[in-house]
């Protein structure tokens, strides 16, 4: 059924698809020059001040009298290298954009190209086919893909069986089954390849709707809506802005008032190092990069919002199975009850899961053959029951009659009961047994009569205990919810070192966890892939989805994981708060550089009034002074783009902690760095003649 | 100056041990807990709420309290500008003084409204004791109780709850924090020889034989809530510089102590309200380190005195110009600080003749209003500082900022900003267009730097709402009595309206547990941080001024430094 195409070597995944980043930097430069566009400009205000500025500069720079002479040195080529500086700080800021922009746009086409347009078969009502182009389908189409077409649109597998390749999005090389009925296997991604046979599938969403829609959308970042976070701190970088327009506004008539007039040129100087240009230059970019961070990741986000949810996250929703333990759990031993004996007990448990293709199933199976048990019937004649999440049991019908069942150990209690038995006593002590070495014991039956537990072995995945711990020191509470019985879930969260767990939960068990939480004001994030998740998804803060799961919890979430791994959550929540930290941390850098710009332009503003002890790093002239503040402030935007797309190192530790750190580097380092980096440059200019 | 040293020293010890008493007392009284002055006062306040029907009235939304502060305040401007342009046909005007002009009553109505009391006049030669009772002495306590009112619904939202009722505390704060007080503190004024006499001035025949004309009044009980309102309208034009109302040094200490108990007490209050004391003991101690700063840069200058008379005399004097001699330079320059930091702008000395760095130090109090700050505007002012730190700090630690429980967003960021941009538009742009026409509107006494801090610090102390004059100043004109109002009502209103709605908007969110991720916002580090924004936000933005005016002062008076 599967085409034994050669594979390509697996690697680790990261930017998949492969993005292509060459010229990045080229088109980043020639970006920089059209973004000082007026309108675009305008759309940020600090930035939009500077290029006023630069502009009024350059006038200065052709006619020094244009608002009236002050004397002074050589007036053509300060204002010309003051306009130039400022050019500089303009395209340096932009440039830091545009890479950020570059970096989603170039992942964006990417994706983009698995997306062309082509002609699917939509299926009429009267069971004929139409070929039209896939952007003109819409959610509820019905259509039909046969192997090597592009699956058009995002749609639910109502017939067939096909292997899928969806490397375009995963990264995944091997082929995926996909058939209808099935949770995980019955939704496909528009823009795969069906490599196989062929599906009946419904789509799901209308064009321009679709995952890898919203996937480019937010890579690049074009549409980008601000975070409410982003939006306060614009706005009080706006403030300050004005505050500061105001400060340099008012200076000339108060200047003039003790003789000793200011240039414009050195008063669109100050007012240029003063406001936050650093932060407003490199925003945007970290914004961006944030997002291309968490593609990076392979996750799809719907917002910007979400990510940065994940950041403040309270509580942690966790299934126990394929996040906290191996999804595989594995037949460990047969425990028998009642006085049957071990091998009676691998005969049943392997009658009851001749037809359970889960990998437990498959693992009773072997270790029942590996005992010897063989089959006392004809499974042709015998029919399977499967699993359902309401009755926690499966098994074999036999075609006399008897009914053998596996599963929860009260599950056949009471099926045992229902069938006029009576449970065994020891079955209790068997089953605590199991439970206390943190397995899952499951009961196997036939008819009335106990025969044993199944010992099924969890196992813990490796490294997932120091992850906890890191996120108990970020604040995070983690609460695991597990089908497994009390004792059971207690040993694994004891041993996996959840905070909480809820026991023997269903799916509703799930939504009233988070709602719980959330009355008490928590956030709440959670994963989840079943259909019975999604209302779940939907009312977590942060749902993320795994992209094997059906459609309905991928439109639930607001963030889908394409590698679905459940871990993902704890990056994202890295991703969220990194993100947050390096605005914060930008921003009071920005700040904190005012004190040495102050003190460098003032004392050369107003030599005149015999201030100049305030020039307390000693800058060789009021016209050098200037100069290299300003080209501090020009130059640090640049020096800082790899820290804003990178973003700055997040460390688990406790916000006390934290606040600590970082004020440290990016406060008083804040005050320091710019004090012997003007030093530096000023003593530069004197080298080379401009001082 | 070691006398001096121990004098401040002394008094710093007092306070400490006194302002956290008030403190624990206005807790009290705004928790509506028992005291032991019910059986007196609640007869009082019933018969009040009862007539006024306030009583019943239920705890306001954000706009109606802010509605409530408006119109009552308006209702008050109007009431006592009609006292003013009637008092020649008013009684008690022994002096028989004419009305004054409409833009020195408008000014002086809007000044005493906002608990400013600039004054644009001597009081004994303009206002007759009619209007200075009835009018002024009137507005020094509802002012007063408006801005404790305005901080308590502020704490009282910031902490989550209902911001109360705006006319049910202002009451409160008169009938249980300013009465009691002023009555006990009157009687002290009083024993210590302050005059209280409805009597015109005296006549009296000098040793010489010359005729004087001293001026009396009923100073004690207008002296006592001027300093505790934080008013510090001055009875007599020189203020508590003049022998009838800061007689002796026990007066000084009673006058200083006494401006500073409400605002330092409030810090206190708001953390036994916040549940939270701890909180309240830091920022105590961190705005009390800022003024123990300002008091030594202020002192130091003081002792050092003038290098040009110093030259001159070949010794080394302290400052004594502008001075009383019965305080000196460290009661004078104790009480500038004080004066300025807490927004009363009584003096007991000549801001004009301070040094330089008495200049800067008291300028920087107008610019920050937060070194204890304004009767209760101040504890709030404090708070929007901490918002702001608390933003940027939460963003640095990787979470959308809280404060208390509580997320600080967009809303709450929009209303602190525009409390940041009140000053430099109330201060700055009216200092600029009256130094853009010396010749027409400045009226300035002093050329050169001193001069631009003149015209600064009028600007200052009407949008800070603290009333001290540089002095030198020639105020009594159609554009200082204008523009000053204007400053006035921008540095009053638009911070309170932003303060409420900030406060109400806190107090609907749903508050967020604490958790080891959550930034703690009561400990040192997060303090010290919270100094450092402070000077960045609130001082930063004058610095120029600050430069141009007491700095290049100071680097010409004395070359040597």
């Amino acid at each position: 059924m599967m085409q034994t195409t050669p594979k390509p070597t697996r690697e680790k995944r990261r930017h998949t698809p492969k993005a292509d980043l060459s010229n990045l930097y080229q088109r980043a430069f020639r970006e920089a020059f059209l973004k000082l566009d007026p309108r675009i400009m305008i759309k940020n205000p600090i930035m939009f001040v500077v290029l006023v500025g630069t502009m009024i500069t350059a006038l200065l720079t052709v006619n020094p009298a244009l608002f009236g002479s002050y004397e002074g040195g050589n007036s053509y080529l300060f204002n010309g290298l003051v306009t130039l500086i400022l050019l500089f700080t303009l395209l340096f800021a932009n440039f830091a954009e545009a890479v950020a922009e570059g970096r989603g746009k170039a992942q964006a086409d990417a994706l983009r190209s698995t997306k062309s347009d082509s002609i699917a078969r939509r299926i009429l009502n009267d069971g004929s086919l139409e070929n039209v182009n896939s952007t003109n389908l819409r959610r509820g189409d019905r259509i039909q893909v046969i192997a090597g077409d592009m699956i058009p649109a995002d749609g639910e597998v109502l017939e067939g069986v096909a292997s899928v390749d969806e490397s375009a999005i995963t990264g995944e090389s091997a082929p995926v089954l996909k058939e209808p009925g099935s949770d995980v296997a019955s939704s496909v991604t528009g823009g795969t390849r069906i490599i196989s046979d062929e599906l009946i599938i419904q789509i799901t969403s209308d064009p321009g709707q679709g995952f890898i829609d919203r996937m480019i959308a937010l890579v690049e970042g074009a549409q980008r809506s601000k975070t409410p976070n982003e939006i306060a701190l614009t706005v009080l970088l706006a403030v300050l802005t004005l505050v500061f327009l105001i400060v340099v506004a008012t200076l000339p008539p108060i200047a003039n008032y003790i003789n000793s007039p200011v240039s414009i040129t050195i008063l669109v100087a100050l007012l240029v190092a003063l406001i936050p240009t650093t932060i407003g230059g490199l925003l945007s970019a970290i914004g961006i990069a944030g997002m291309d961070r968490v593609a990076q990741f392979n996750v799809v986000a719907t917002s910007g919002r979400a990510v940065e949810a994940c950041g403040d996250i309270n509580t942690l929703v966790l299934d126990k199975t394929g996040t906290i333990t191996l999804g595989n759990r594995l037949a460990e031993e047969f425990i028998p009850v009642n006085g049957h004996t071990a091998e009676e007990v691998a005969a049943i448990a392997l009658a009851a899961s001749i037809f359970d293709n889960t990998p437990e199933g498959k693992s009773i199976v072997r270790l029942a053959e590996k005992m010897g048990a063989t089959l006392s019937f004809n499974p042709e004649t015998a029919e399977g029951v499967e699993f359902s999440a309401r009755t926690r049991m499966s098994g074999t019908d036999l075609s006399n009659g008897g009914e053998i069942r596996k599963g929860a150990v009260d599950a056949i209690r009471g099926f045992v009961r229902s069938r006029g038995g009576q449970p065994p006593n020891d079955l209790q002590s068997a089953y605590e047994g199991v439970s206390q070495m943190g397995g899952t014991p499951l009961a196997v039956c036939e008819d009335r009569e106990i025969y044993g537990v199944i010992y099924l072995k969890d196992i813990i995945k490796t490294g997932i205990r120091e992850r906890f711990d890191q996120l108990r020191r970020m604040g995070v509470r983690t609460v695991m919810l597990t089908g497994d019985n009390r004792i059971t879930a207690a040993v694994i969260a004891k041993e996996a070192g959840v905070d909480d767990f809820i026991a023997e939960a269903t799916p509703e068990d799930k939504i009233q966890v988070i709602q719980s939480e959330q009355a008490q004001g928590k956030l709440v994030a959670m994963t989840g892939d079943g259909t019975n998740d999604a209302p779940a998804l939907a009312q977590a803060n942060v749902g993320v989805a795994m992209n094997s799961g059906t459609q309905a919890a991928k439109e639930a979430a607001n963030m889908v994981d394409l590698d679905s791994d459940p871990t993902k959550l704890i990056d994202l929540v890295t991703i969220g708060k990194q993100l947050l930290i390096t605005r914060g941390a930008l921003t009071t850098f920005s700040l904190a550089n005012d004190i040495a710009k102050y003190f460098a332009i003032i004392p050369a503003m107003f030599a005149s009034a015999g201030i100049g002890d305030l020039n307390v790093m000693g800058l060789q002239s009021p016209q050098s002074a200037v100069l290299s503040a300003l080209i501090y402030n020009a130059l640090i935007i640049p020096a800082l783009i790899p820290l804003a797309l990178k973003g700055v190192k997040f460390r688990p530790l406790t916000a006390n902690q934290l606040l600590q750190r970082n004020i440290l580097i990016y406060g008083l380092g804040g005050v320091i760095a710019p004090f012997i980096a003007i030093k530096v440059i000023d003593v530069a200019l004197l080298f080379i003649g401009l001082a | 100056m070691l006398q001096g040293f121990f004098q401040i020293v002394l008094f710093m010890v007092i306070l400490v041990a006194i302002a956290p008493l008030f403190g624990r007392y206005m807790a009290i009284v705004f928790l509506g807990q028992k005291t032991w002055l019910d059986p007196v006062i609640t007869p009082i306040e019933r018969l009040i709420l009862n007539g006024s029907g306030v009583l019943s009235a239920k705890s306001m939304t954000g706009r109606q309290y802010i509605q409530a502060v408006l119109i009552s305040n308006l209702m008050m401007m109007v009431f006592v500008l009609a006292i003013f342009l009637l008092q020649n046909r008013l009684p008690l005007n022994p002096t028989e003084l004419n009305a004054p002009s409409w833009d020195l009553a408008l000014h002086t109505v809007i000044s005493f409204t906002t608990n400013t009391d600039q004054q644009h006049y001597s009081g004994e030669t303009t206002y007759s004791y009619f209007s200075q009772m009835g009018g002024l002495g009137f507005l020094m306590f509802t002012s007063a109780a408006t801005g404790i009112a305005v901080a308590i619904a502020f704490i009282r939202g910031l902490t989550g709850k209902p911001l109360g009722n705006f006319y049910t505390d202002l009451i409160v704060s008169i009938t249980r924090i300013l009465l009691p007080i002023s009555i006990v503190g009157a009687i002290a004024l009083l024993i210590a020889g302050v005059p209280e006499t409805l009597a015109g001035p005296a006549q009296i025949t000098t040793l010489e034989g010359a005729n004087q004309t001293i001026a009396l009044g009923p100073v004690a009980h207008f002296e006592i809530i001027k300093q505790l309102g934080e008013n510090g309208g001055g009875f007599f034009g020189i203020n508590s510089a003049h022998p009838f109302e800061n007689p002796n040094n026990f007066t000084n200490l009673l006058e200083t102590i006494i401006m500073l108990v409400i605002p330092a007490g409030l810090i206190i209050t708001y953390g036994i309200l916040a549940d939270n004391p701890k909180q309240g003991w830091l920022i105590f101690w961190m705005v009390f380190i800022l003024y123990a700063i300002l008091i030594f840069i202020t002192a130091w200058g003081e002792f050092q005195g003038n290098p040009l008379v110093n030259n001159i005399l070949g010794e080394s004097q302290p400052n004594l110009e502008g001075k009383e001699v019965r305080f000196g330079p460290a009661l004078t320059a104790l009480w500038a600080v004080s004066t300025t930091g807490t927004m009363c702008g009584a003096v007991n000395g000549m801001h004009d003749s301070l040094m330089p760095t008495g200049g800067f130090a008291t300028l920087s109090n107008l610019f920050l209003q937060i070194i204890w700050g304004g009767q209760g505007t101040g504890t709030a002012y404090l708070f929007v500082f901490l918002i702001l730190t608390i933003f940027l700090t939460g963003l640095m630690v990787g979470r959308t900022p809280e404060f208390l429980g509580r997320k600080i967003e967009k809303r709450e960021i929009v209303l602190a900003s525009i409390i940041l941009l009140v000053h430099p538009i109330a201060i700055l742009i009216p200092a600029a267009i009256a130094l853009a026409f010396p010749e027409t509107l400045s009226g300035i006494s002093n050329p050169g730097f001193h001069g631009i801090s003149q015209v600064v610090y009028e600007y200052a102390s009407a949008a800070a709402n603290n009333g001290s004059g540089f002095e030198g100043l020639l105020d009594n004109t159609l554009w200082w009595n204008l523009s000053a109002s204007f400053s006035l009502l921008a540095g009053r209103y638009i911070p309170i309206m932003a303060l409420i709605f900030l406060a109400d908007s806190v107090a609907r969110k749903q508050p967020v547990p604490e958790t080891t991720g959550t930034l703690r916002t009561d400990t040192p580090l997060f303090t010290t941080v919270t100094a450092g924004a402070i000077v960045i936000l609130g001082a930063l933005t004058f610095l120029p001024v600050l430069a141009l005016g007491p700095v290049a002062e100071a680097f010409n008076l004395i070359p040597t430094l």
